[in-house]
């Protein structure tokens, strides 16, 4: 992050992943993608654009699905972050995630941690979802490597166990 | 660096600090600050301001509260009341950016490719301002004064946009190079009036400002079947349409188009807009679009 709000240095509390962190000493123009990998610790959600266009760094902000570097960290004071650490008990992973490794829609990895957010948001509010709702649901996430099949592949596969179609 | 819970607090911070920004779903203004374009001194945020979210029917009319989501407008029933302002909101960015942004950021900003702007101009649309001293109503076209400039005074806030909801024909065309995360090269909203026996086009990413077309409209007026609510008119006069589309607008070459493509393509989306309107029956429902 280059650019920030030059003024008094803040202290607030963020709720992420259902945990009370305190951050101290931040600038008024920090993102909440910058207080989550810089101040928390928590690096799951990517940097990379930092305008929105690549989906890298997608959180639920109070269920929402929202990019990260557009969100000003402090007005999530009081509001429910979910990152992608937060999907899963430490050291396992979602169903999602193991979906993704599965079917191998991981190459790179970079863009993993935002779709994996995607996804858990699309198949929390439509467990049945068309191919084309999963296109649009999926179309603010970019891939570089996958071409997407194998991301629509585990994205299927997830959306099939759940509705117990699969073992 | 404030975050206010209600509009009398939203409007006392704004008096008290009139140079300060305001955000809403921080789209817009993020950028500039994850870029180093913009350093400003404090922020107001009107995100959590109950009185600014949502919209409500009141008499004939919409009220869209400024901090309405542009995923909240694709939502039945707004999306049924409105529909070329649901349609234009589906082609804002991707579904995160849809989920923040908002309908006052949209008017506030005044990006000659706002998607939602055509949309207002072609509703002839009420921008209502408020300040600690009271309120006031303006057009949409003298709200929006030139590229990224608003009428907007120190001190005051978008309260929210009127918007008629009255039986209509509406449609809303977009040319970009993908379906997803692109920004407008010119787009097209159609409003056909059953009640005012009118068809209003708003033009966007084709000016400065979103703009009409006044002889292209009395053109669509006249050869509107109100009776059916279908259009009704011959290859020459679809032809003579998009003329007259394409010489209201007032285009440039930028990185995204060159003047004369958006010239052009502002005409085809005019009558394609045209050739899809169909006026929804007394119970709401449209006839198949062909």
């Amino acid at each position: 992050m280059t650019g920030a709000i030059a003024s008094a240095e803040l202290s607030y509390e963020l709720v992420v992943n259902g945990r009370h962190h305190d951050v101290n000493g931040a600038l008024a123009g920090e993102s909440l993608l910058y207080v989550l990998r810089n101040r928390l610790g928590l690096p799951g959600s990517k940097n990379a654009c930092e305008q929105g266009e690549c989906g890298s760094c997608s959180v639920l902000v109070d269920g929402v699905l929202v990019c990260a570097c557009l969100v000003l960290a402090a007005t999530a004071v009081g509001r429910e972050i979910v990152t992608v650490e937060g999907l899963a008990g430490p050291g396992e992973l979602s169903d999602v995630q193991e979906a993704f490794v599965e079917n191998g829609a991981v190459q790179c990895g970079f863009c993993t941690p935002g779709l994996v957010v995607a996804v858990h948001d699309l198949l929390g509010r439509l467990p049945d979802p068309s191919e084309l709702e999963i296109r649009e649901a999926i179309s603010g996430n970019l891939c570089r490597c996958t071409g997407y099949g194998r991301i629509l592949a585990a994205i299927d596969e997830v959306r099939r166990r759940r509705l117990g179609e699969l073992p | 660096m404030l975050v206010p819970a209600s509009l009398d607090e939203l409007l006392a911070s704004v008096a008290a600090d009139t140079r300060a920004d305001l955000i809403a779903g921080g789209t817009d203004l993020m950028v500039e600050v994850n870029f180093g374009r913009r350093s400003p001194e404090s922020v107001i945020s009107v995100a959590l301001v109950p009185e600014l979210k949502s919209w409500y029917r009141s008499g004939d009319e919409v009220i869209l509260n400024a901090a309405l989501t542009y995923s909240e407008m694709m939502r039945p029933p707004l999306c049924e009341l409105l529909p070329a302002l649901a349609q234009a909101a589906r082609t804002v960015g991707s579904p995160q950016i849809r989920n923040a942004g908002t309908i006052g950021g949209n008017l506030a900003t005044a990006s000659p490719a706002g998607d939602t702007l055509p949309v207002l101009a072609a509703l002839e649309a009420t921008v209502v301002l408020e300040s600690a001293e009271g309120g006031r109503a303006v057009p949409v076209g003298e709200f929006i004064v030139s590229v990224k400039r608003t009428s907007l005074a120190p001190g005051e806030i978008i309260r929210s946009v009127r918007v008629p909801a009255r039986r209509a024909a509406q449609e809303f065309l977009k040319v970009g190079t993908r379906n997803a995360m692109v920004i407008a090269v010119c787009s097209v909203a159609l409003v056909a009036d059953a009640e005012r026996r009118e068809v209003h086009l708003g033009l966007g990413s084709v000016g400065p400002v979103p703009l009409r077309a006044p002889r292209a409209e009395e053109l669509a007026t006249s050869l509107f079947d109100w009776d059916e609510g279908v259009p009704r008119a011959s290859e020459k006069e679809l032809a003579r349409l998009a003329e007259l589309a394409s010489e209201a607008a007032r285009p440039i070459d930028d990185h995204r188009s060159t003047a004369r493509y958006r010239r052009h393509a502002v005409g085809v989306c005019a009558r394609r807009a045209f050739e899809r309107a169909r006026l929804p029956d007394a119970t709401g429902r449209r006839s198949v679009t062909p």
